[in-house]
């Protein structure tokens, strides 16, 4: 009972001013067939060594992404995360504190957020950007919503391969609007809220804006552009062109943890921002005329709006945002360029090991750190294969294809040891 | 002019900076001045030609510091925060309890810490294992057989539980026809926002009586647009409800919306005060969300991230968003579409919030049957010590009813008469050293403020917050009392800030 402060004596003595006998008179509004008898069917209480223990078995029968040769991405990164940054994240001050609504004393979480929605906004090359997202999946599917609320039009076009997952929690959400929403591929026509392009898309390649931003024009579609590798915006050109850049921004500070919690984004237009989703920060002045930070035009939002509000969204990753924002400032506009640099050769040497393997064939000739290859045999059994070797090699798409992505974590002897044994898996 | 003025002259500062002892001012990393290098020391990259196909990006105008000034930057601005570690944080609804750090070593294991959502499953069967234990965690402890551990947050869970009402009247084929969730007017803002966002439309019960539902009111609203009800998808109610009390009529209440067809969906916020003692399952709960942030002692993180995996009854089950872990032999599985055709499908774009997963199991073994029934037996016994403490100095609208739960509920009725109001009690309490509660929320009546201490208080902590409280109510009584507390805070780094100035004119980035 290490986390209760309580104590028979003082139990006994606010027993006593309340004026109850017993505990359970506190409870006299509860129906009687809602008690449970005695207690629940779990084990009770342990000390702190035998829950490390007894979890630490969980975690030991996975295998880390640290733990041998590792080439898996699909829109989740294994990248390096400098010791500062998880120094930051678990100071009590950032990580016990509450979403800030006295701003009075949660300045430290409000400038940071400000800083936060400043690094999106740069790297997207938008004007603004709010506080996060759940993850880049339903950071896509509210830019959906939000081009619907703006352009009063209930079709959505997916313009190239974005990722299976988002599209299917695009598909979720959509459902609520009883098949109003149309869900196509290809091009925007007249009724078209807007277009969603990935780029990288989900094979890797890297994609241009002029193109569709002319036919979006055209339409009076908006144009969403769906980041899952936030890394590459150091290397390719911004989404200038976008009317919504959203995505995962996970690659930048915070750890894989089998899927969660990550990092969405969302920045946009600032002719937008009355149909935002999510958190705002705002920059202001205190009644002595300093500088201060609030949270802002929460007249969008659920807890003023209620069922008028431009989303339903509350909570949102603010832990995650500080892990981006201390590694965005330790990385800095060099390191960063760096980073992505080095992301995109670590690749190109992978596909270039790869590609000298017998029938082994690139599909993705242009990328950023991921890529599709063709292999002679089904991918699932080689994935499956190299898993019994150790080697985690990538993600089997259906039939033949392998998606592979490299990072600053790769070393060539990662890439050797990947080589040799596919080599020998494809024999 | 002496030399010793001169020297002062000399070395006066150009501007005064703000800082005072431990209060440090900082600015922006944008306003420091540039490194000629980063905060951190990569490989030289090859400088082989780019295989991109788009072209280079050009300069991004990214701030660049050394590793000491940024980790300086983010510890200076850490002391501008309240924490939970800080001292007594009331917030009614947030259940700001002690964040075990077991919880953060644990999550941190590279087993945990290091693995890929898309990796074969042979590879992490242990934090399948975690996740299916989870489960039957939430299980026993709601007596709602069907677990989904996927929603992100609160809010997220409630969407996830709404869905799932949907999607079961529409393979029921009265998804057409029952579109109206009734909630009472005492609610979250985000169940209204979250049924709409499901395609339904809210009716609210009034519950300004006595702070809780009614039968009467119920069957009204039951019963307003079709005689049988049969419009009606469900019904979204937090039980113990926002008032702080345990909803005394809910048996009654929900067997006459199941006799009319809907589903009773439970907003979880509130699940401290029933942990352990109490399971939703067994007061006629159909689906809910739990939050781990709250209820499990996941770190709250300035504002998430959260976790809002929901329960729900054998029948709801097959409709619930996927994934679920399931358990063959002695391997773990994934349950996607292909398995359980008729779920509404994903609203994640992975398994969940896997590390809160980690943590809020981490805190369940630690408490065990035993320590989670006297978490919230003693989350109750704080609520109504400070509830009974201060009911002479503050309007408690419904103590004279009975006992509440974990939070107390009180007004400004008193103090308001002297032009003090909530918003002030909150300020003063900021210079005295404590998180204010919950303000103005819920909006049954004017200037509430809701108080949950959780039981990871100390008597002699609520014993200085009540002092407090009975000395800001007495110097509310003063003559000049409005002018006096419309000053608070002073103390803390920065005082009352200008909202309409924010909102009126947008500057939500550094340019």
């Amino acid at each position: 009972m290490r986390y209760l402060p309580q104590t028979k004596k003082s139990r006994k003595e606010m027993l006593q001013t309340v004026g109850a006998k017993s505990i359970d008179d506190l409870y006299v509004d509860v129906p009687k067939a809602a008690f449970v008898k005695g207690k629940v069917n779990l084990p009770d209480h342990q000390g702190e060594l035998e829950v490390e223990r007894y979890l630490g078995a969980y975690a030991n029968q996975n295998h880390a992404a640290s733990a041998g040769p590792f080439f898996l991405g699909v829109g989740a990164y294994f990248h390096h995360i400098p010791a500062s940054v998880d120094h930051i994240m678990q100071r009590s001050e950032f990580l016990t504190a509450y979403t800030p609504y006295q701003p009075e004393i949660a300045q430290g979480t409000l400038q940071m957020i400000f800083e936060f929605q400043t690094f999106i906004a740069q790297l997207t090359g938008q004007e603004v950007a709010n506080a996060s997202m759940y993850d880049g999946a339903t950071a896509t599917t509210e830019a959906a919503l939000m081009a619907m609320r703006v352009t009063k039009r209930k079709k959505i076009v997916i313009g190239n391969t974005i990722h299976p997952s988002y599209r299917g929690v695009l598909k979720s959400y959509m459902w609520n609007f009883d098949g109003e929403v149309e869900i196509a591929e290809g091009q925007p026509d007249d009724q078209t809220a807007c277009v969603i392009i990935q780029s990288p898309d989900f094979y890797g390649a890297p994609h241009k804006y002029e193109e569709i931003r002319k036919k979006c024009d055209e339409t009076g579609a908006l144009l969403v552009v769906v980041v899952t590798e936030i890394v590459s915006l150091g290397l390719l050109p911004a989404p200038v062109q976008a009317d919504i850049v959203c995505g995962e921004a996970q690659s930048v500070g915070v750890a894989l943890s089998y899927g969660g919690p990550y990092l969405g984004f969302f920045a946009c237009q600032e002719k937008y921002l009355r149909q935002m989703p999510g958190r705002l920060c705002g920059m202001t002045e205190d009644a002595d005329g300093k500088r201060g930070f609030v949270l802002t035009l929460s007249t969008r939002e659920q807890h003023i709006r209620r069922d008028k509000a431009t989303s339903n969204i509350c909570t949102n990753q603010g832990l995650c945002a500080l892990a981006f924002t201390v590694h965005m400032s330790l990385l800095g506009e060099d390191g960063f360029k760096q980073l992505a640099r080095l992301n995109h050769e670590a690749a190109c040497r992978t596909a270039d090991a790869l590609t000298k393997i017998d029938g082994v064939k690139l599909l993705t000739e242009n990328f950023f750190n991921e890529f599709t290859v063709e292999l002679p045999k089904p991918s699932k059994d080689v994935v499956e294969e190299l898993a019994g070797r150790g080697i985690i090699s990538g993600y089997a798409l259906d039939d033949n294809q392998l998606l592979i992505a490299a990072t600053e974590m790769t070393t060539d002897e990662d890439i050797q040891t990947l080589a040799k044994n596919l080599k020998t898996v494809l024999a | 002019m002496s030399v010793d003025t001169k020297v002062m002259e000399m070395t006066q500062p150009q501007k005064d900076d703000g800082n005072r002892a431990l209060h440090y001012e900082e600015n922006l990393l944008w306003e420091k001045k540039r490194s000629d290098h980063p905060g951190v020391d990569f490989p030289p990259v090859a400088g082989t030609k780019l295989r991109t196909g788009v072209g280079e990006r050009g300069a991004i105008g990214l701030p660049q510091v050394s590793e000491p000034q940024a980790l300086r930057h983010f510890v200076r601005m850490s002391t501008w925060n309240y924490s939970i570690d800080h001292g007594f944080f009331p917030l009614g609804s947030c259940t700001m309890k002690h964040n075990p750090r077991l919880n953060e070593k644990i999550a941190r294991h590279p087993g945990f810490a290091h693995i890929h959502p898309m990796q074969p499953e042979s590879t992490v069967q242990g934090a399948l294992g975690l996740m299916y234990e989870l489960q039957n965690w939430l299980a026993e402890l709601t007596n709602l057989p069907g677990v989904c551990l996927a929603p992100a947050a609160g809010a997220h869970g409630e969407l996830a539980g709404m869905m799932t009402i949907r999607r079961a009247h529409e393979q029921k084929g009265e998804g057409k026809k029952r579109r109206i969730v009734l909630t009472p007017d005492s609610a979250h803002g985000t169940n209204p926002a979250t049924a709409v966002t499901c395609g339904f439309e809210v009716r609210n019960i009034s519950t300004k009586e006595n702070g809780m539902l009614t039968v009467e009111a119920f069957k009204e609203a039951l019963t307003k647009t079709d005689p049988d009800g049969a419009d009606i998808a469900g019904m979204m109610v937090t039980n113990p409800n926002t008032c702080g009390l345990f909803e005394k009529d809910i048996m009654e209440v929900t067997e006459l919306l199941h006799k009319a067809g809907g589903y009773f969906y439970c907003d979880g916020a509130n699940f401290n005060a029933l942990v352990g003692k109490i399971r939703p399952g067994d007061f006629g709960v159909d689906v809910m969300h739990i939050n781990l942030h709250k209820t499990f002692s996941t770190p709250h993180g300035g504002g998430g991230p959260g976790s809002g995996p929901i329960c729900c009854t054998e029948e709801l089950a097959k409709y619930m968003p996927v994934p679920t872990v399931l358990k063959g032999g002695e391997t773990y599985k994934l349950e996607w579409e292909d398995d359980r055709p008729e779920t509404l499908g994903r609203l994640k774009g992975y398994q969940g919030q896997f590390g809160m997963h980690v943590r809020a199991l981490a805190y369940m073994l630690s408490h065990g049957a035993d320590g989670l029934k006297q978490v919230s037996e003693d989350a109750v016994l704080g609520a109504n010590y400070i509830l009974r403490s201060l009911e002479e100095d503050y309007h408690a609208p419904f103590a004279h009813q009975g006992s509440c739960m974990h939070e107390a509920l009180l007004t400004d009725k008193h103090q308001k008469e002297e032009g003090v109001q909530t918003l002030d009690i909150a300020k003063a309490l900021i210079e005295r050293g404590f998180h204010p509660m919950t303000v103005y929320f819920p909006l049954v009546l004017p200037g509430t403020m809701l108080i949950e201490p959780t039981e990871t208080e100390s008597k002699d902590a609520m014993d200085r917050f009540i002092t407090v409280m009975k000395e800001i109510a007495y110097e509310a009584k003063a003559v000049d009392a409005e002018q006096y507390f419309h000053g608070f805070p002073h103390s803390s780094p920065r005082r009352r800030l200008d909202e309409v100035k924010a909102a009126r004119n947008p500057v939500l980035r550094w340019k």
